[in-house]
């Protein structure tokens, strides 16, 4: 299909983008790499009545240390994050995210901010922004916000950036020592969309999980984290009987859907299945 | 409420072009009723086939996910400019060597991928090349085929084409 009729405003700077966003309100959408946003135009799922493109935009495409944090623009795309060398030394759980991320032309084009702008629950980014403490960087005509990834997947496409904000960056705590990260998801094809996915980042002490972070993403509305397993495997070795009370605690920690891809029963099974590749992983590491 | 309309520049295939384009035209769309280039395909229409691949500043994209008006100022590459300047020459006789063609309709956009593959992944093995030609569909699910020109290759090295083909053939030197 055909995109329906919309106004197009390419912008040249961010402020003239919020003016744009607040003349028109919330009939105008953000276009950035376009990868989510043009089947949506094409399907006409989204009919908005203007895109205002901030492709143009000269900033917002650097990947910078800032402190402890890693500061990604949110012009950046998936082939630039896949990489950069600074992303997989220092943020080693988004650098295995990344060719997960749908294909390789696609790749080329999208970015990591249309990704946590808009909050699929099956995208990997938002899983893994919620693993790591991520903070999203908002800003609009009033200045700017920062927003904990805790507080800002609020639902399904919905998130704690306001309509006339536009997200500009995203900032994630660079690994510590000690620090294990592991990325995994199931999709019945390459590229596809997760059937359930999990991103996880654990800080040992010598050989002992002393804290664990497990968000698992296509399993609800926004990406879950798994509170009760993680518990289960603080303060132990990745051994076979951590992750087996591991295991058992999922149960309560998730509640996935049934959908066309799976039901309920079999999410929560592959969700257990992602957890075991994760201990495993952890383990040969140790 | 008339259709939106805004003037593009574009280098196609290395010529400098300047039209009027509707704003929600797509690429393909503009390729191939505008300027006459059909070889780009349009199967899905949202991003998931690849039928509709060219070479933006370089690099493959879906040209289904892509505005006319966005490419303003950038170079696009298509299936025919590639093919006119020699650079997939290499991989089409290798396609045709293997019988990796056989309806069309998805190898312009194959031909994209590939043309990825042996510019930056000179070491693929099978599994990679399978994993980055994971977002192109061949209905007639002539994978391996598809997968077998590629390796041929990128094992040929930098030898010329005609030595890799005619050995894929079978036949002696001409």
């Amino acid at each position: 299909m055909k995109a329906a009729d919309f106004e197009y405003v390419r912008v040249r700077s961010l402020a003239q983008a919020f003016q744009e966003l607040e003349r028109r309100g919330d009939s105008a959408r953000i276009l950035a790499g376009g990868q989510s946003l043009m089947p949506m135009l094409n399907l006409r799922l989204a009919t908005p009545d203007c895109l205002i493109d901030i492709g143009g935009l000269t900033g917002l495409r650097d990947i910078r240390p800032e402190g402890q944090a890693l500061h990604i623009g949110a012009l950046v795309t998936h082939r630039q994050l896949q990489e950069s060398e600074l992303v997989a030394r220092t943020v080693p759980l988004l650098a295995q995210a990344v060719p997960h991320v749908a294909h390789l032309a696609i790749r080329n084009a999208g970015t990591i901010g249309g990704s946590l702008a808009l909050a699929d629950p099956a995208a990997e980014y938002p899983a893994v922004a919620l693993a790591l403490e991520a903070t999203l960087v908002v800003q609009g005509a009033q200045g700017e916000r920062r927003i904990a990834a805790q507080d800002y997947f609020q639902g399904l496409y919905q998130t704690a950036r306001r309509p006339q904000e536009i997200l500009t960056g995203v900032e994630f705590p660079v690994a510590a020592d000690g620090g294990r990260a592991h990325f995994s998801e199931l999709a019945r094809r390459r590229g596809d969309f997760a059937m359930v996915g999990l991103a996880a980042q654990c800080q040992f002490d010598g050989p002992v999980i002393a804290r664990a972070r497990l968000a698992y993403f296509a399993v609800s509305d926004r990406p879950v984290l798994a509170t009760g397993a993680a518990a289960a495997l603080q303060g132990r070795r990745p051994d076979d009987d951590a992750l087996r009370a591991a295991q058992a605690a999922l149960r309560a920690d998730l509640d996935p859907a049934s959908d066309l891809q799976c039901d309920s029963a079999t999410r929560l099974h592959l969700a257990g299945v992602l957890l075991a590749r994760a201990v495993e992983q952890m383990r040969q590491s140790a | 409420m008339s259709e939106a309309r805004m003037t593009t520049h574009v280098l196609v295939n290395g010529q400098a072009i300047e039209r009027e384009v509707p704003v929600r035209q797509h690429l393909v769309d503009f390729l191939r009723e505008d300027l006459g280039l059909t070889g780009s395909h349009l199967g899905c229409e949202h991003g998931v086939c690849g039928a509709c691949q060219v070479m933006i500043d370089g690099q493959v994209q879906r040209g289904c996910l892509t505005l006319a008006v966005q490419v303003d100022g950038r170079r696009v590459d298509t299936i025919e400019g590639l093919s006119d300047s020699g650079e997939l020459a290499q991989l089409q006789q290798a396609f045709l060597a293997h019988n990796a063609f056989q309806c069309g309709y998805c190898s312009s956009g194959m031909l994209l991928t590939a043309l990825h593959i042996v510019r930056h992944h000179r070491q693929a093995d099978r599994e990679t090349i399978r994993d980055l030609l994971s977002g192109n569909y061949c209905r007639c699910t002539g994978y391996q085929a598809i997968v077998d020109a590629i390796e041929s290759v990128l094992r040929a090295g930098s030898q010329p084409a005609s030595a890799s083909v005619l050995a894929a053939l079978g036949t002696k030197g001409a």
